[in-house]
């Protein structure tokens, strides 16, 4: 058998349960034609970089899988099939990577930011402070952040 | 001659997936992908990002991949 890993876009309009409940489903398919999906992962509703069929956003779902290509097959063919599913990608690996992806690693900052990566720069400071008024003498600022 | 540093010359950069930790191409890494397409959302050609072209091979299929799965931009008007 071979290696894969799968990712496909739901509507943004579906429910996240039912997301969960197609990724369950397409697990079993492969399953059930002789395959184990190693992984399944959900990394939540992101926003599209372009609109696919009226859609700006998409729940995405990564499986990785380790199936004959019957099986992967007749996985793209239900996608393909299914209304919800408004994109699809299998790409043969020569190894699945365990733990979280490179998506999950960066958790969930700028998820629904259009303007990219850009948008979150400044969360990771801290609350802002007084700021010293100008003329005040006594201003031993530095050192204060840490 | 080539001890003393000429004038129009620049020591040739590395390929940034060489080497010990390279970080690997993948096709989900969207942050590491980013830095190499433009503004414009064109893949920077190697000559500019020193990128060696095994190496420019495999990220330009990477960054392929992240389009189709809108993680990246085709095009950014």
């Amino acid at each position: 058998m071979a290696l894969y890993e799968n990712v496909f876009i739901a509507r943004q309009d579906v429910p996240t349960t039912q997301v969960e409940a197609l990724t369950n489903q397409f697990a079993e398919l492969v399953t059930g034609l002789g395959g184990t999906v190693s992984k399944k992962e959900y990394w939540g509703l992101r926003s599209l970089t372009y609109r696919i069929k009226k859609n700006r956003k998409g729940h995405y779902t990564l499986l990785n899988l380790d199936a004959p290509p019957a099986a992967v097959k007749e996985l793209e063919r239900t996608m393909s099939i299914n209304e919800d599913i408004i994109r699809f990608l299998t790409v043969r690996v020569d190894e699945l990577e365990e733990g979280p992806s490179a998506v999950m690693q960066r958790s969930a900052d700028k998820s629904d930011r259009p303007g990219g990566d850009r948008g979150d720069r400044w969360s990771d400071r801290g609350p802002r402070r007084e700021r010293p008024r100008f003329g005040d003498e006594a201003v031993p600022a530095e050192g204060v952040e840490e | 001659m080539s001890a003393q540093r000429r004038p129009f010359t620049r020591r040739r950069k590395s390929c940034p997936f060489s080497g010990a930790n390279a970080p690997r191409i993948d096709y989900k890494d969207v942050r590491l992908l980013q830095r190499f397409i433009s503004e414009r959302g064109k893949i920077v050609p190697s000559r500019i990002s020193a990128v060696s072209s095994k190496k420019q091979r495999e990220l330009a299929q990477a960054i392929k991949r992240a389009r189709f799965l809108a993680l990246l931009p085709y095009l950014i008007a």
